[in-house]
């Protein structure tokens, strides 16, 4: 019992993690129907820039713990939106209307050119940092085993769900939601309409590499160490969690990344480590198999 | 001069943010040191990243004003095809000629023929994946899963039986065949991006089972002596009087193996381009194209399109077997790492930049992407980079790719292009 709420507590954070990338790749899909295949690489730019920060940070002096990670996450997010933005720009509005394969595959060639870039920049060897958040609560306590959720836990579950929660408030009641909305239903509509396209797509681009940011913020705070390959296997989790909740739906990539987050960890938790990444590919097969739209997805209407 | 000013305008903006990019990645080197990380600081790298694109942005703009401002004249769209097919035609033959000299030619050196070998082993693999994508149009994400089964299998059993490689290439064509089925019939169900995602998972799945299995695979230390072929039972040895160069009364060179291993990846990769050929005017080539243009059209005329597609998933992954078959013997080593998803990415790039369904332009494909990086190899750490940045390039350039003419196999009276 006590292992297994250990398991939950991690499966929970991990979750959270996969869960914030993932809202960038079904925004994304929802707006413009391409899979986003460099997505995971802006949340290995985050990751970095938040490293940068930190460290710049410290090495002008700066102490306190708590407003270095403010800084830092202020400014992963705005690095990361910035290449959000570019990335758009330059590899996937030239190629918009175009047919699906060529965005896609630029996409892949991003993702490359990113990795390639950031090992060039920043160098191949991993980046190892100092714990910033130490400490925890004893949630239970049975003998030799204790339950700890850690502070750095928390922080990421708690950041994770405000900004969800702000995130749906966006989506739901302001003018820049509704066009996003609009967007998403009917490009050319929203367009006649009189709304800038163009911005709003860039718009989507640049929230979802922010929440991404937060992302890679919370991995590096989390595991302590990061480099230039990270964004991949992430990203595709992520991916894999906006599918299994339904893509296009965010509530669904909330759902998605916990449920990959619980199923990695419970799997590595008493199965094994190794396979870990089986069991969660596994699962979306066997999800797609039988709901093919995900968890919470629409299912599609086929037209002639 | 109005419209220079304004690139000029745009180019420095395009530098400023590039700039703004390049500064917290490219300007602050985090570098370790005996306690712990610290900034490196390299604004000069920086600030050179920005001035490059800046420039670039403004050439590419002067070069893209400069050829609208030329082109007057349309030229209709039957002509442009037969266009195409001429120099289809003509690229595609003179490659052949090309191809079957090329180990006789003065410069054709060790390095040379290697080259060309990667080459054309990335030629089969983008034929073998072009009758899953281009033909069928089904996403494939996680082609290298089925080149990881034919090479492991072709390992396995030649070492544990001692087959000869004739006999041990169709088998190892039947199993990642087999695995193709197993996979398909599951998922093929899904549309699009669905079934790229799977097939991108199926992909990992391989090669974390190859990674963890240790006992059959070796795990990631790989399996090493794999045997190599003969020239129909003459072992390309030293020694021996059954060997090669004896045999034909020749002087012993190491060029004979690696000459000879060219030329069967160049016949492999032949078979496989004179099956998709063949199969395209089948029955079930039909279908293949039929199902990619419009699936509930199909259905409504009686295919089905889970069997359809099962054959077209599982012949493509027969060909990413034998071609795997091939690396293995060529290699004499091979190791999960050779079968990660940047193969995957690199051989769906060459059929998508080719302009999918077009033969010859997969050819064009793999030589400007792998021949091109091949040339940057001395600056290794540049290499990948580039070959990141030309994956978006050409397709920015030219969406539908290289030599892109989807030409309908079957047409009602005229062809489009014999009217011009």
């Amino acid at each position: 019992m006590e292992y297994f709420v250990q398991q939950l507590v991690n499966g929970l954070t991990l979750g959270s993690i996969y869960g914030l990338i993932a809202i960038g790749y079904t925004m994304v899909y929802g707006i413009i129907g391409m899979i986003n295949f460099a997505h995971g690489d802006i949340f290995m730019i985050g990751s970095f820039s938040a490293l940068i920060v930190i460290i710049g940070l410290g090495a002008l002096g700066m102490g306190a713990a708590g407003a270095i990670i403010i800084v830092a996450l202020i400014g992963a997010m705005l690095i990361a939106a910035v290449y959000g933005w570019a990335l758009e720009r330059v590899a996937y509005r030239p190629l918009r209307g175009s047919f699906r394969l060529a965005a896609l595959i630029s996409a892949i060639g991003m993702s490359i050119f990113l990795q390639n870039y950031v090992q060039l920049a920043q160098g191949a060897r991993v980046k190892p940092l100092q714990p910033m958040v130490e400490g925890g609560f004893v949630l239970m306590q049975k003998g030799e085993f204790t339950v700890t959720m850690s502070y750095m836990q928390i922080l990421i579950i708690v950041v994770t769900f405000v900004l969800m929660a702000g995130f749906s408030l966006l989506i739901a009641k302001t003018p820049i939601g509704r066009a996003q909305r609009a967007c998403e239903q009917d490009m050319k509509m929203a367009a006649l309409l009189g709304l800038n396209v163009n911005a709003t797509i860039s718009l989507t681009f640049v929230m979802g590499a922010a929440l991404a940011a937060v992302a890679g913020m919370m991995f590096l705070l989390y595991y302590g160490v990061i480099d230039f390959f990270i964004g991949f296997l992430v990203g595709i989790k992520a991916f894999t969690a906006a599918v299994l909740g339904g893509i296009g739906s965010l509530p669904g990539a909330m759902l998605g990344g916990l449920l990959i987050g619980l199923i990695e960890t419970f799997w590595s938790g008493y199965f094994t480590v190794e396979y870990k990444d089986v069991a969660a590919f596994a699962i979306l097969v066997l999800v797609l198999i039988f709901r093919p739209s995900g968890l919470l997805g629409r299912p599609e209407v086929e037209k002639v | 001069m109005t419209v220079i000013a304004e690139q000029a305008k745009d180019s420095a903006i395009a530098g400023l943010v590039a700039l703004a990019l390049a500064v917290p990645i490219v300007g602050l080197r985090t570098e370790s040191t005996s306690s712990g990380l610290a900034i490196d600081p390299r604004m000069l790298d920086a600030l050179l990243v920005a001035l490059a694109v800046g420039l670039g942005h403004f050439l590419i703009n002067l070069a893209r004003a400069r050829s609208t401002t030329k082109r007057t004249v349309v030229t209709p769209k039957a002509e442009v095809a037969r266009r195409i097919k001429f120099i289809s035609n003509s690229l595609g033959w003179g490659a052949l000629g090309f191809g079957v000299v090329l180990p006789f030619l003065p410069f054709s050196d060790r390095y040379i023929m290697d080259v060309a070998t990667l080459v054309l082993t990335y030629v089969m693999l983008g034929w073998g994946l072009n009758i899953v994508v281009g033909l069928a149009g089904l996403l494939d994400l996680g082609y290298v899963a089925f080149y990881a089964v034919g090479a492991y299998s072709y390992a396995l059993i030649a070492a544990h039986f001692d087959w000869s490689f004739w006999v041990c290439l169709p088998l190892a064509g039947l199993f990642a065949a087999f695995f193709g089925v197993i996979l398909g019939f599951p998922v093929l169900r899904l549309r699009g991006d669905y079934l790229a995602i799977v097939t991108l998972g199926f992909g990992e799945i391989i090669r974390v089972v190859l990674l963890n299995w240790y006992q059959f695979t070796g795990g990631p230390d790989g399996l090493s002596r794999i045997p190599r072929p003969d020239f129909f039972g003459l072992p390309f040895s030293r020694t021996g009087d059954d060997a090669f160069h004896t045999f034909f009364g020749l002087d012993y060179s190491s060029m004979h193996r690696i000459i000879f291993l060219y030329y069967l990846i160049f016949i492999l990769a032949l078979v496989t381009n004179a099956f998709t050929l063949r199969i395209r005017k089948l029955p079930v080539g039909r279908a293949w194209e039929a199902l990619r243009e419009d699936e509930i059209a199909s259905r409504a005329l009686g295919i089905n399109p889970t069997n359809t597609k099962l054959t077209a998933f599982a012949i493509g992954a027969m060909f990413g077997g034998f071609a795997g078959a091939f690396f293995a013997t060529r290699q004499g080593f091979i190791s999960p790492e050779s079968f990660t998803f940047i193969e995957s990415a690199v051989i769906l790039a060459i059929v998508v930049l080719g302009g999918m369904g077009s033969q010859i332009g997969v050819v064009i494909a793999a030589v400007v992407l792998i021949g091109g990086t091949e040339l940057f190899r001395e600056l290794a750490e540049f290499r990948m980079l580039a070959f990141g940045g030309l994956m978006v390039a050409i397709m920015v350039w030219r969406p539908r790719g290289l030599l892109a003419n989807r030409e309908p196999t079957v047409t009602l009276g005229k062809k489009p292009g014999d009217s011009g």
